[in-house]
Protein backbone atom coordinates (compact mmCIF):
# COMPACT_ATOMS: atom_id res chain seq x y z
CA UNK A 1 0.00 0.00 0.00
CA UNK A 2 1.38 3.22 -0.74
CA UNK A 3 -0.15 6.96 0.05
CA UNK A 4 -0.63 8.51 2.87
CA UNK A 5 -3.17 6.59 5.23
CA UNK A 6 -6.64 6.19 4.03
CA UNK A 7 -9.25 8.08 5.87
CA UNK A 8 -11.72 6.43 8.38
CA UNK A 9 -14.45 7.72 6.65
CA UNK A 10 -16.52 6.57 3.74
CA UNK A 11 -15.01 7.32 0.74
CA UNK A 12 -17.58 8.99 -2.11
CA UNK A 13 -17.47 7.19 -5.47
CA UNK A 14 -20.78 8.46 -7.13
CA UNK A 15 -23.35 10.98 -5.73
CA UNK A 16 -25.06 9.61 -3.00
CA UNK A 17 -22.94 6.02 -3.39
CA UNK A 18 -19.84 5.43 -0.72
CA UNK A 19 -17.03 2.66 -0.68
CA UNK A 20 -17.62 1.56 3.59
CA UNK A 21 -15.21 -1.26 2.96
CA UNK A 22 -11.44 -2.30 4.22
CA UNK A 23 -8.11 -2.38 3.50
CA UNK A 24 -5.46 -5.80 4.10
CA UNK A 25 -2.13 -4.50 3.20
CA UNK A 26 -0.31 -7.17 4.76
CA UNK A 27 -1.85 -10.33 3.88
CA UNK A 28 0.70 -12.32 1.64
CA UNK A 29 -1.44 -15.20 0.35
CA UNK A 30 -5.32 -15.65 -0.08
CA UNK A 31 -7.76 -19.06 0.13
CA UNK A 32 -4.13 -20.57 0.33
CA UNK A 33 -4.21 -20.60 -2.87
CA UNK A 34 -3.38 -17.21 -4.63
CA UNK A 35 -0.39 -14.70 -3.46
CA UNK A 36 -1.36 -11.41 -2.82
CA UNK A 37 2.23 -9.32 -2.96
CA UNK A 38 0.76 -6.18 -1.68
CA UNK A 39 -2.28 -7.36 0.33
CA UNK A 40 -6.23 -6.93 -1.23
CA UNK A 41 -9.24 -5.35 0.14
CA UNK A 42 -12.54 -6.22 0.85
CA UNK A 43 -14.65 -3.49 -1.01
CA UNK A 44 -18.37 -2.66 0.22
CA UNK A 45 -20.82 -0.17 -0.58
CA UNK A 46 -23.91 2.21 0.71
CA UNK A 47 -26.17 3.36 -1.65
CA UNK A 48 -28.53 6.20 -0.11
CA UNK A 49 -31.98 6.57 -1.94
CA UNK A 50 -34.67 8.52 -1.00
CA UNK A 51 -36.96 5.79 1.23
CA UNK A 52 -33.89 4.20 2.68
CA UNK A 53 -30.33 3.21 2.84
CA UNK A 54 -28.86 -0.08 0.65
CA UNK A 55 -25.76 -2.10 1.76
CA UNK A 56 -24.07 -4.33 -0.82
CA UNK A 57 -21.98 -6.73 0.57
CA UNK A 58 -19.45 -6.29 3.84
CA UNK A 59 -15.88 -7.45 4.38
CA UNK A 60 -13.88 -9.92 6.29
CA UNK A 61 -14.84 -10.60 9.81
CA UNK A 62 -11.42 -8.80 11.55
CA UNK A 63 -11.90 -5.96 9.61
CA UNK A 64 -15.63 -5.42 10.47
CA UNK A 65 -14.52 -2.29 12.84
CA UNK A 66 -13.62 -0.42 9.69
CA UNK A 67 -16.58 -1.05 7.86
CA UNK A 68 -18.31 0.01 10.56
CA UNK A 69 -16.60 2.90 11.38
CA UNK A 70 -17.29 4.05 7.56
CA UNK A 71 -20.40 2.97 7.61
CA UNK A 72 -21.53 5.31 10.67
CA UNK A 73 -19.82 7.91 8.67
CA UNK A 74 -22.73 8.18 5.87
CA UNK A 75 -25.76 6.45 7.33
CA UNK A 76 -27.66 5.36 10.57
CA UNK A 77 -28.50 1.60 11.01
CA UNK A 78 -32.54 2.39 10.82
CA UNK A 79 -32.36 3.82 7.90
CA UNK A 80 -30.42 0.95 6.15
CA UNK A 81 -33.47 -0.93 4.52
CA UNK A 82 -31.88 -3.12 2.10
CA UNK A 83 -28.85 -5.69 2.52
CA UNK A 84 -27.46 -7.33 -1.08
CA UNK A 85 -25.29 -9.97 -0.72
CA UNK A 86 -23.62 -10.89 -4.14
CA UNK A 87 -21.22 -13.15 -2.68
CA UNK A 88 -21.72 -15.12 0.55
CA UNK A 89 -17.63 -15.85 0.55
CA UNK A 90 -16.62 -15.22 4.05
CA UNK A 91 -14.25 -12.39 3.30
CA UNK A 92 -17.94 -10.50 2.08
CA UNK A 93 -20.34 -11.88 4.54
CA UNK A 94 -17.62 -11.90 8.15
CA UNK A 95 -19.78 -8.46 9.50
CA UNK A 96 -22.64 -9.73 8.12
CA UNK A 97 -23.79 -11.48 11.49
CA UNK A 98 -23.01 -7.87 13.72
CA UNK A 99 -24.84 -5.92 10.60
CA UNK A 100 -28.04 -7.64 10.95
CA UNK A 101 -27.88 -7.48 14.82
CA UNK A 102 -27.38 -3.34 14.39
CA UNK A 103 -29.75 -3.11 11.79
CA UNK A 104 -32.13 -5.97 11.97
CA UNK A 105 -35.07 -4.65 9.88
CA UNK A 106 -33.52 -4.25 6.89
CA UNK A 107 -34.60 -7.09 4.30
CA UNK A 108 -31.65 -8.98 2.92
CA UNK A 109 -31.55 -9.39 -1.10
CA UNK A 110 -29.51 -12.61 -2.46
CA UNK A 111 -29.27 -15.39 -4.97
CA UNK A 112 -31.73 -18.22 -4.65
CA UNK A 113 -28.26 -20.28 -4.40
CA UNK A 114 -27.19 -18.31 -1.41
CA UNK A 115 -29.74 -19.66 0.74
CA UNK A 116 -28.99 -21.96 1.96
CA UNK A 117 -25.31 -20.81 2.42
CA UNK A 118 -26.87 -17.66 4.35
CA UNK A 119 -27.71 -20.08 7.03
CA UNK A 120 -25.02 -21.82 7.08
CA UNK A 121 -23.00 -18.38 7.91
CA UNK A 122 -25.26 -17.28 10.16
CA UNK A 123 -25.55 -21.05 12.67
CA UNK A 124 -22.27 -19.78 15.11
CA UNK A 125 -24.49 -17.01 16.03
CA UNK A 126 -27.82 -19.12 16.88
CA UNK A 127 -29.32 -16.04 15.39
CA UNK A 128 -33.11 -16.31 13.41
CA UNK A 129 -32.41 -16.07 9.88
CA UNK A 130 -33.03 -12.09 8.67
CA UNK A 131 -36.24 -11.24 6.01
CA UNK A 132 -34.31 -12.49 2.89
CA UNK A 133 -35.68 -12.82 -0.60
CA UNK A 134 -33.81 -14.52 -3.15
CA UNK A 135 -33.59 -12.99 -6.72
CA UNK A 136 -32.82 -12.97 -10.17
CA UNK A 137 -32.22 -11.23 -13.49
CA UNK A 138 -34.23 -8.20 -13.94
CA UNK A 139 -35.77 -7.97 -10.63
CA UNK A 140 -35.49 -5.11 -8.47
CA UNK A 141 -36.03 -2.83 -5.11
CA UNK A 142 -37.02 0.62 -5.73
CA UNK A 143 -34.65 2.51 -2.99
CA UNK A 144 -36.35 5.98 -4.06
CA UNK A 145 -35.58 7.60 -7.02
CA UNK A 146 -32.85 4.88 -7.12
CA UNK A 147 -33.35 1.24 -8.51
CA UNK A 148 -31.06 -1.80 -7.84
CA UNK A 149 -31.20 -4.20 -10.43
CA UNK A 150 -29.89 -7.45 -10.21
CA UNK A 151 -28.06 -10.19 -12.74
CA UNK A 152 -28.05 -13.80 -12.12
CA UNK A 153 -24.24 -14.85 -12.52
CA UNK A 154 -23.39 -17.71 -10.81
CA UNK A 155 -20.24 -19.49 -10.73
CA UNK A 156 -18.29 -16.29 -10.55
CA UNK A 157 -16.61 -17.89 -8.53
CA UNK A 158 -19.04 -19.61 -6.26
CA UNK A 159 -22.67 -20.97 -6.98
CA UNK A 160 -23.99 -18.07 -5.11
CA UNK A 161 -22.75 -14.52 -7.19
CA UNK A 162 -24.78 -12.13 -8.57
CA UNK A 163 -24.09 -8.65 -10.03
CA UNK A 164 -26.28 -5.62 -8.89
CA UNK A 165 -26.35 -2.84 -11.14
CA UNK A 166 -27.74 1.00 -9.82
CA UNK A 167 -30.01 1.66 -13.00
CA UNK A 168 -30.20 5.48 -12.52
CA UNK A 169 -26.44 5.97 -12.16
CA UNK A 170 -24.81 3.27 -14.45
CA UNK A 171 -23.05 1.49 -11.84
CA UNK A 172 -22.07 -1.86 -11.51
CA UNK A 173 -21.34 -3.61 -8.33
CA UNK A 174 -20.36 -7.09 -9.54
CA UNK A 175 -18.32 -8.92 -6.26
CA UNK A 176 -15.26 -10.85 -7.09
CA UNK A 177 -15.76 -10.52 -11.16
CA UNK A 178 -13.35 -7.93 -12.21
CA UNK A 179 -12.02 -7.76 -8.78
CA UNK A 180 -8.48 -8.49 -8.25
CA UNK A 181 -6.23 -8.80 -5.07
CA UNK A 182 -4.32 -5.47 -4.88
CA UNK A 183 -4.23 -3.06 -1.87
CA UNK A 184 -4.19 1.05 -2.79
CA UNK A 185 -6.05 3.51 -0.24
CA UNK A 186 -6.07 5.05 -3.43
CA UNK A 187 -8.78 3.14 -4.76
CA UNK A 188 -9.95 4.06 -8.07
CA UNK A 189 -8.03 2.79 -11.04
CA UNK A 190 -7.31 5.87 -12.25
CA UNK A 191 -5.04 7.05 -9.14
CA UNK A 192 -3.49 3.43 -8.18
CA UNK A 193 -0.79 2.18 -9.01
CA UNK A 194 0.29 -0.59 -12.60
CA UNK A 195 -2.39 -3.35 -11.21
CA UNK A 196 -2.70 -4.96 -14.49
CA UNK A 197 -0.79 -7.90 -13.24
CA UNK A 198 -3.23 -8.52 -10.27
CA UNK A 199 -6.26 -8.27 -12.60
CA UNK A 200 -5.43 -10.96 -14.82
CA UNK A 201 -3.38 -13.21 -11.94
CA UNK A 202 -6.82 -13.05 -10.38
CA UNK A 203 -8.73 -14.00 -13.83
CA UNK A 204 -6.19 -16.65 -14.13
CA UNK A 205 -6.78 -18.40 -10.62
CA UNK A 206 -10.39 -17.37 -9.65
CA UNK A 207 -12.76 -17.14 -12.49
CA UNK A 208 -10.65 -19.57 -15.51
CA UNK A 209 -12.26 -22.70 -14.26
CA UNK A 210 -15.53 -20.90 -14.46
CA UNK A 211 -14.92 -19.25 -18.14
CA UNK A 212 -18.24 -20.27 -19.60
CA UNK A 213 -20.09 -18.59 -16.60
CA UNK A 214 -17.87 -15.78 -17.44
CA UNK A 215 -18.46 -15.47 -20.90
CA UNK A 216 -22.92 -15.97 -19.63
CA UNK A 217 -22.01 -12.92 -17.20
CA UNK A 218 -20.64 -11.13 -19.89
CA UNK A 219 -23.59 -11.35 -22.02
CA UNK A 220 -25.59 -9.90 -19.55
CA UNK A 221 -23.59 -7.40 -18.44
CA UNK A 222 -21.97 -6.04 -22.17
CA UNK A 223 -26.07 -4.09 -23.04
CA UNK A 224 -25.92 -1.91 -19.89
CA UNK A 225 -24.57 1.77 -19.57
CA UNK A 226 -21.68 1.07 -17.67
CA UNK A 227 -20.37 4.37 -15.69
CA UNK A 228 -18.04 2.38 -13.06
CA UNK A 229 -17.52 -0.77 -12.26
CA UNK A 230 -17.25 -1.61 -8.26
CA UNK A 231 -16.01 -5.09 -7.46
CA UNK A 232 -15.83 -6.90 -4.26
CA UNK A 233 -11.89 -6.67 -4.36
CA UNK A 234 -9.22 -3.90 -5.70
CA UNK A 235 -9.69 -1.06 -7.65
CA UNK A 236 -13.12 0.59 -8.53
CA UNK A 237 -13.19 0.59 -11.88
CA UNK A 238 -13.91 4.54 -12.78
CA UNK A 239 -12.00 5.16 -15.90
CA UNK A 240 -12.79 3.02 -19.05
CA UNK A 241 -15.04 0.26 -17.21
CA UNK A 242 -15.83 -1.56 -20.56
CA UNK A 243 -12.44 -2.17 -21.00
CA UNK A 244 -12.58 -4.22 -18.17
CA UNK A 245 -15.47 -6.05 -19.19
CA UNK A 246 -14.05 -6.29 -23.02
CA UNK A 247 -10.65 -8.07 -21.35
CA UNK A 248 -13.06 -10.00 -19.35
CA UNK A 249 -14.11 -11.33 -22.73
CA UNK A 250 -10.73 -11.96 -23.77
CA UNK A 251 -9.28 -14.10 -21.34
CA UNK A 252 -12.37 -16.01 -21.58
CA UNK A 253 -12.08 -17.26 -25.07
CA UNK A 254 -8.82 -19.36 -26.73
CA UNK A 255 -6.33 -17.48 -27.85
CA UNK A 256 -5.98 -18.75 -31.33
CA UNK A 257 -8.70 -20.28 -33.80
CA UNK A 258 -8.92 -23.78 -32.97
CA UNK A 259 -7.95 -25.76 -36.25
CA UNK A 260 -9.72 -29.09 -34.97
CA UNK A 261 -13.26 -27.40 -34.37
CA UNK A 262 -15.52 -29.56 -36.43
CA UNK A 263 -13.67 -32.74 -35.09
CA UNK A 264 -13.62 -34.06 -31.39
CA UNK A 265 -9.51 -33.70 -29.98
CA UNK A 266 -7.96 -36.35 -27.83
CA UNK A 267 -4.60 -35.49 -26.07
CA UNK A 268 -2.64 -38.25 -25.24
CA UNK A 269 0.18 -37.51 -22.45
CA UNK A 270 2.64 -39.81 -21.94
CA UNK A 271 5.83 -40.23 -20.32
CA UNK A 272 8.63 -43.20 -20.39
CA UNK A 273 11.50 -44.65 -18.43
CA UNK A 274 12.50 -47.42 -21.34
CA UNK A 275 10.57 -46.38 -24.24
CA UNK A 276 7.97 -49.47 -23.60
CA UNK A 277 4.98 -46.38 -22.18
CA UNK A 278 5.76 -44.14 -25.16
CA UNK A 279 5.31 -47.35 -27.46
CA UNK A 280 1.80 -48.00 -26.05
CA UNK A 281 1.06 -44.09 -26.51
CA UNK A 282 2.10 -44.27 -29.89
CA UNK A 283 -0.15 -46.94 -30.80
CA UNK A 284 -3.23 -45.58 -28.61
CA UNK A 285 -2.74 -42.54 -30.75
CA UNK A 286 -2.82 -44.34 -33.99
CA UNK A 287 -5.84 -46.19 -33.08
CA UNK A 288 -7.44 -43.03 -31.75
CA UNK A 289 -6.89 -41.13 -35.25
CA UNK A 290 -7.62 -44.60 -37.17
CA UNK A 291 -11.44 -43.21 -36.06
CA UNK A 292 -12.78 -40.12 -38.47
CA UNK A 293 -13.75 -37.11 -36.75
CA UNK A 294 -11.19 -37.12 -33.53
CA UNK A 295 -7.74 -35.07 -33.51
CA UNK A 296 -5.50 -36.87 -31.73
CA UNK A 297 -2.16 -34.87 -30.33
CA UNK A 298 0.41 -36.47 -28.83
CA UNK A 299 2.90 -35.11 -25.62
CA UNK A 300 6.25 -35.98 -23.50
CA UNK A 301 5.85 -34.96 -20.12
CA UNK A 302 9.24 -34.33 -19.96
CA UNK A 303 9.65 -32.28 -22.66
CA UNK A 304 7.26 -29.50 -21.31
CA UNK A 305 6.03 -27.73 -17.73
CA UNK A 306 2.60 -28.19 -16.34
CA UNK A 307 1.27 -25.00 -17.46
CA UNK A 308 1.43 -25.35 -20.95
CA UNK A 309 -0.02 -28.62 -20.41
CA UNK A 310 -3.04 -27.05 -18.38
CA UNK A 311 -3.83 -25.04 -21.57
CA UNK A 312 -4.00 -28.11 -23.65
CA UNK A 313 -5.93 -29.98 -21.18
CA UNK A 314 -8.16 -26.72 -20.65
CA UNK A 315 -9.24 -27.09 -24.90
CA UNK A 316 -9.32 -31.02 -25.17
CA UNK A 317 -12.25 -32.95 -24.97
CA UNK A 318 -10.07 -36.53 -24.23
CA UNK A 319 -7.27 -37.00 -22.03
CA UNK A 320 -5.12 -40.35 -21.95
CA UNK A 321 -2.34 -40.28 -19.56
CA UNK A 322 0.52 -42.91 -19.91
CA UNK A 323 3.17 -43.50 -17.09
CA UNK A 324 4.82 -46.36 -15.87
CA UNK A 325 4.90 -47.80 -11.84
CA UNK A 326 8.22 -47.27 -10.18
CA UNK A 327 7.60 -47.96 -6.19
CA UNK A 328 4.24 -48.77 -6.58
CA UNK A 329 2.91 -45.51 -8.30
CA UNK A 330 2.89 -43.32 -11.16
CA UNK A 331 5.83 -41.49 -11.77
CA UNK A 332 5.87 -37.37 -10.14
CA UNK A 333 5.61 -35.70 -13.55
CA UNK A 334 2.55 -36.89 -14.26
CA UNK A 335 1.01 -36.22 -10.84
CA UNK A 336 2.59 -32.45 -11.48
CA UNK A 337 -0.26 -32.20 -13.56
CA UNK A 338 -3.22 -33.80 -12.35
CA UNK A 339 -2.31 -32.05 -9.38
CA UNK A 340 -2.40 -28.33 -11.27
CA UNK A 341 -5.80 -28.60 -12.78
CA UNK A 342 -7.72 -26.34 -9.91
CA UNK A 343 -7.37 -23.67 -12.68
CA UNK A 344 -9.46 -25.17 -15.31
CA UNK A 345 -12.86 -27.03 -15.99
CA UNK A 346 -12.40 -30.22 -16.39
CA UNK A 347 -15.65 -31.72 -15.67
CA UNK A 348 -16.94 -34.13 -18.21
CA UNK A 349 -14.24 -34.45 -19.82
CA UNK A 350 -12.98 -38.25 -21.36
CA UNK A 351 -10.31 -39.47 -18.99
CA UNK A 352 -7.95 -42.98 -19.86
CA UNK A 353 -5.03 -44.72 -17.88
CA UNK A 354 -1.95 -46.76 -19.86
CA UNK A 355 1.18 -47.59 -18.62
CA UNK A 356 4.03 -50.41 -19.18
CA UNK A 357 5.50 -51.96 -15.22
CA UNK A 358 7.37 -54.21 -14.98
CA UNK A 359 6.45 -55.14 -11.32
CA UNK A 360 3.57 -54.40 -9.88
CA UNK A 361 1.52 -51.70 -11.94
CA UNK A 362 -0.50 -49.38 -10.21
CA UNK A 363 -0.08 -46.60 -11.51
CA UNK A 364 -3.11 -46.60 -14.45
CA UNK A 365 -5.76 -47.19 -11.76
CA UNK A 366 -4.27 -44.18 -9.59
CA UNK A 367 -4.19 -42.46 -12.32
CA UNK A 368 -8.20 -43.77 -13.27
CA UNK A 369 -8.87 -42.54 -9.49
CA UNK A 370 -7.40 -39.60 -9.88
CA UNK A 371 -9.21 -38.45 -13.23
CA UNK A 372 -12.38 -39.40 -11.50
CA UNK A 373 -11.67 -37.48 -8.38
CA UNK A 374 -11.05 -35.02 -10.82
CA UNK A 375 -14.63 -35.33 -12.63
CA UNK A 376 -13.75 -36.68 -15.51
CA UNK A 377 -15.68 -39.50 -16.92
CA UNK A 378 -13.79 -43.09 -17.75
CA UNK A 379 -15.90 -45.01 -19.43
CA UNK A 380 -12.88 -48.09 -20.74
CA UNK A 381 -10.78 -49.32 -18.34
CA UNK A 382 -6.99 -48.83 -18.88
CA UNK A 383 -4.41 -50.92 -20.19
CA UNK A 384 -1.83 -52.29 -18.36
CA UNK A 385 1.20 -53.81 -19.76
CA UNK A 386 4.00 -55.40 -18.14
CA UNK A 387 7.53 -54.58 -19.76
CA UNK A 388 7.81 -54.63 -23.41
CA UNK A 389 4.62 -54.91 -25.41
CA UNK A 390 4.30 -57.18 -28.11
CA UNK A 391 2.17 -56.99 -31.81
CA UNK A 392 -0.86 -58.41 -29.87
CA UNK A 393 -0.19 -55.67 -26.81
CA UNK A 394 0.09 -52.76 -29.20
CA UNK A 395 -2.74 -53.91 -31.20
CA UNK A 396 -4.82 -54.02 -27.76
CA UNK A 397 -3.58 -50.33 -27.15
CA UNK A 398 -4.34 -49.04 -30.63
CA UNK A 399 -7.95 -50.76 -29.70
CA UNK A 400 -7.98 -48.63 -26.76
CA UNK A 401 -7.36 -45.63 -29.00
CA UNK A 402 -10.19 -46.93 -31.04
CA UNK A 403 -12.87 -47.35 -28.15
CA UNK A 404 -11.70 -43.83 -26.76
CA UNK A 405 -12.38 -41.98 -30.05
CA UNK A 406 -15.78 -43.86 -30.42
CA UNK A 407 -16.48 -42.77 -27.22
CA UNK A 408 -15.76 -39.11 -28.11
CA UNK A 409 -17.87 -39.11 -30.91
CA UNK A 410 -20.69 -40.66 -29.49
CA UNK A 411 -20.25 -43.71 -32.05
CA UNK A 412 -20.32 -46.49 -29.00
CA UNK A 413 -22.03 -50.19 -30.06
CA UNK A 414 -24.73 -50.77 -26.79
CA UNK A 415 -23.87 -53.22 -24.17
CA UNK A 416 -25.90 -54.68 -21.92
CA UNK A 417 -23.90 -56.16 -18.80
CA UNK A 418 -24.75 -57.59 -15.38
CA UNK A 419 -23.39 -55.62 -12.50
CA UNK A 420 -21.81 -58.66 -11.00
CA UNK A 421 -19.54 -58.33 -13.97
CA UNK A 422 -17.97 -54.66 -13.08
CA UNK A 423 -17.22 -55.47 -9.61
CA UNK B 1 -33.56 -60.81 -5.52
CA UNK B 2 -35.14 -58.74 -7.49
CA UNK B 3 -33.61 -57.04 -10.72
CA UNK B 4 -33.85 -53.33 -12.64
CA UNK B 5 -32.04 -52.35 -15.75
CA UNK B 6 -30.35 -49.07 -15.74
CA UNK B 7 -29.41 -48.07 -19.34
CA UNK B 8 -26.79 -44.75 -19.33
CA UNK B 9 -27.77 -43.26 -22.72
CA UNK B 10 -24.63 -40.94 -23.24
CA UNK B 11 -22.36 -44.07 -23.09
CA UNK B 12 -24.69 -46.59 -24.38
CA UNK B 13 -24.72 -49.05 -21.69
CA UNK B 14 -27.80 -50.90 -20.09
CA UNK B 15 -26.48 -52.26 -16.55
CA UNK B 16 -28.57 -55.12 -14.71
CA UNK B 17 -28.41 -54.88 -10.91
CA UNK B 18 -30.21 -55.36 -7.95
CA UNK B 19 -33.04 -54.14 -6.22
CA UNK B 20 -31.65 -51.15 -3.64
CA UNK B 21 -28.69 -50.00 -5.89
CA UNK B 22 -28.36 -46.56 -5.72
CA UNK B 23 -27.30 -44.64 -9.38
CA UNK B 24 -23.49 -44.08 -7.79
CA UNK B 25 -22.45 -47.37 -7.36
CA UNK B 26 -23.31 -47.98 -11.30
CA UNK B 27 -22.62 -45.36 -13.09
CA UNK B 28 -19.25 -44.77 -11.67
CA UNK B 29 -17.85 -48.30 -12.55
CA UNK B 30 -19.12 -48.26 -16.18
CA UNK B 31 -17.82 -44.87 -17.09
CA UNK B 32 -20.87 -42.79 -17.40
CA UNK B 33 -20.45 -38.98 -18.00
CA UNK B 34 -22.52 -38.56 -14.39
CA UNK B 35 -20.07 -36.32 -11.88
CA UNK B 36 -19.68 -36.19 -8.48
CA UNK B 37 -18.90 -33.86 -5.79
CA UNK B 38 -19.58 -34.14 -2.11
CA UNK B 39 -21.47 -37.94 -2.33
CA UNK B 40 -23.96 -37.06 0.09
CA UNK B 41 -27.09 -35.46 -1.88
CA UNK B 42 -25.83 -31.53 -1.00
CA UNK B 43 -24.04 -29.80 -3.46
CA UNK B 44 -26.27 -30.96 -6.55
CA UNK B 45 -22.98 -31.74 -8.95
CA UNK B 46 -24.52 -35.37 -9.84
CA UNK B 47 -27.78 -33.80 -11.04
CA UNK B 48 -28.54 -36.51 -13.58
CA UNK B 49 -32.11 -36.66 -15.97
CA UNK B 50 -34.26 -39.34 -16.13
CA UNK B 51 -35.39 -39.68 -19.57
CA UNK B 52 -37.68 -42.41 -18.36
CA UNK B 53 -38.65 -45.20 -15.53
CA UNK B 54 -38.61 -42.36 -13.00
CA UNK B 55 -40.80 -44.31 -11.23
CA UNK B 56 -38.87 -46.98 -10.46
CA UNK B 57 -36.56 -44.83 -8.25
CA UNK B 58 -37.31 -44.45 -4.86
CA UNK B 59 -39.00 -41.28 -4.19
CA UNK B 60 -36.29 -38.39 -3.21
CA UNK B 61 -36.04 -37.87 0.49
CA UNK B 62 -36.78 -34.46 2.03
CA UNK B 63 -33.05 -32.93 2.25
CA UNK B 64 -32.80 -34.47 -1.73
CA UNK B 65 -36.13 -32.46 -2.54
CA UNK B 66 -34.47 -29.83 -0.71
CA UNK B 67 -31.42 -29.17 -2.87
CA UNK B 68 -33.45 -29.79 -5.91
CA UNK B 69 -35.60 -27.10 -5.37
CA UNK B 70 -32.42 -24.67 -4.55
CA UNK B 71 -30.75 -25.30 -7.11
CA UNK B 72 -33.50 -24.95 -9.48
CA UNK B 73 -33.33 -28.37 -10.81
CA UNK B 74 -36.23 -29.25 -13.91
CA UNK B 75 -38.70 -31.88 -13.52
CA UNK B 76 -37.35 -35.70 -14.03
CA UNK B 77 -34.26 -34.42 -12.35
CA UNK B 78 -33.01 -36.80 -9.83
CA UNK B 79 -29.44 -36.48 -7.40
CA UNK B 80 -27.64 -39.83 -8.59
CA UNK B 81 -26.12 -40.04 -5.35
CA UNK B 82 -29.15 -40.22 -3.61
CA UNK B 83 -31.36 -42.21 -6.05
CA UNK B 84 -31.61 -45.18 -5.19
CA UNK B 85 -33.43 -48.49 -8.02
CA UNK B 86 -36.40 -50.47 -7.11
CA UNK B 87 -36.80 -52.44 -9.65
CA UNK B 88 -38.14 -51.80 -13.71
CA UNK B 89 -36.10 -50.00 -16.27
CA UNK B 90 -34.81 -47.02 -15.94
CA UNK B 91 -32.80 -44.47 -18.85
CA UNK B 92 -31.07 -41.65 -17.42
CA UNK B 93 -28.39 -39.44 -18.86
CA UNK B 94 -26.56 -36.52 -17.26
CA UNK B 95 -28.37 -33.31 -17.00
Amino acid sequence: MVAAALTDNAVEIAPGVHWVGALDPHLRSFDIILKTANGTSYNAYVVRGENGVAIIDTVKENFADDFFRRLESVARYDEITTIVLNHLEPDHSGALPELLKRAPQARVYLSSRAQMMLKALLKPSGEKPPEYIPVTTDDEVDLGGRTLRFLHTPYLHWPDTQCTYLVEDGLLFTGDIFGCHFCDNRLFNDQVGDFRFSFEYYYAHIMRPFRQYVLDAIALIEPLEINLIAPAHGPILRHAPRDYVHRYRELATPRLFNEARSEKTLVVFYISAYGNTRRMAEALAAGAESIGGVRVSLYDLEGGESGIFTDLIEEADGLAFGSPTINADAVKPIWDVLSSLTTVNVKGKLGAAFGSYGWSGEAVRLIEDRLRGLKLRVPVEGLRIKLVPDASELEACRDLGEQLARHLTGRVEHRDISMAALA
Amino acid sequence: MPKAKVTFQDIGVSVTVPAGTRLIEVSEKVGAGITYGCREGECCTCLTKIVSGGEFLAPPSILEDQVLKDNMAPRGHRLACQAQIIGGEIVVKPA
